[in-house]
C-alpha cells in the first residue's frame, strides 16, 4: 500500500508525462493567487501556447512532493516535454529572448509583446487539468 | 527577518567568487531579488545556476524568505 505522499508524487509524475506543457502554480490561470504565477500564465498566454495547470495550494503535500521530484524549491514550475524549464524568472527571461516559444515549439504571435506581460489576460486557458491530487 | 545584506553575504560566502546584488522587493523582508555573478556558473544551465543559489538558503526558501527572484550570470 503506497502512502498518500507516494500517490501524490505518482499523480504529479503522471501529469508531467501526460501534458507537453504543464505549469504548477498558486491558484488557477483564471485566478492566480501569486504574482509570479500570474506572470508565468501571462507569458504562456501571450505565446498562445496551450498548457495544463495544477494548483498546488489545496494540499501542501503537492508542493512538497513536486519540489522533491524537481529539485526546485519555489512555485511556479514549468515543465515542457517532461523537463523542468524553470520558475517565473527563467520563464520571463526565455519569453523575452524567444527561447520559450522555441522550447514549447510554438510561433510567437505577431502581436506578442516584447517584454513579458505583467498580468494575465482575462479568458480561460485552452486546458486546465482537474486537480484531484489532494483526494488521496 | 533576513536583510538584503544577510542574503548578499550568504550567497557570496557560499559560492566561490560570487558577487551578489540583493534588493528587497516590497520592503517587507521576505520578497527579494538577487542578481548573482559568479565564475562558478560557467558551463551550467540557467536552471543549475538558480539551483546553486537556492541551495545556499535550503529550507529558508519558502520559510522566512518567501520569494527570491534570481538573475544569474557567469561573468560581469
Amino acid at each position: 500500500m503506497s502512502t498518500p505522499e507516494q500517490q501524490i508524487s505518482e499523480a504529479i509524475q503522471g501529469a508531467i508525462a501526460d501534458n507537453e506543457v504543464i505549469l504548477f502554480m498558486k491558484g488557477t490561470p483564471e485566478a492566480p493567487r501569486c504574482g509570479f504565477s500570474a506572470r508565468s500564465v501571462a507569458a504562456l498566454e501571450a505565446l498562445g501556447a496551450p498548457f495544463a495547470a495544477v494548483d498546488v495550494l489545496p494540499d501542501p503535500r503537492i508542493r512538497q512532493e513536486l519540489s522533491a521530484l524537481s529539485n526546485w524549491p519555489t512555485i511556479p514550475q514549468l515543465f515542457v516535454h517532461g523537463d523542468l524549464v524553470g520558475g517565473c524568472d527563467i520563464i520571463t527571461e526565455m519569453y523575452e529572448s524567444g527561447e520559450l516559444a522555441q522550447t514549447i515549439g510554438v510561433e510567437a504571435p505577431g502581436d506578442a509583446p516584447e517584454q513579458a506581460p505583467i498580468a494575465a489576460e482575462p479568458g480561460a486557458p485552452p486546458l486546465t487539468i482537474e486537480n484531484n491530487l489532494h483526494r488521496s | 527577518m533576513p536583510t538584503t545584506d544577510d542574503l548578499k553575504q550568504r550567497i557570496e560566502t557560499s559560492i566561490p567568487g560570487a558577487r551578489a546584488d540583493v534588493v528587497d522587493l516590497n520592503g517587507g523582508g521576505d520578497h527579494f531579488r538577487a542578481t548573482v555573478t559568479a565564475p562558478a556558473f560557467a558551463g551550467l544551465s540557467r536552471i543549475e545556476q538558480h539551483r546553486r543559489v537556492y541551495a545556499v538558503f535550503g529550507p529558508d526558501i519558502g520559510g522566512p524568505i518567501h520569494a527570491l527572484s534570481l538573475v544569474t550570470r557567469s561573468e560581469a
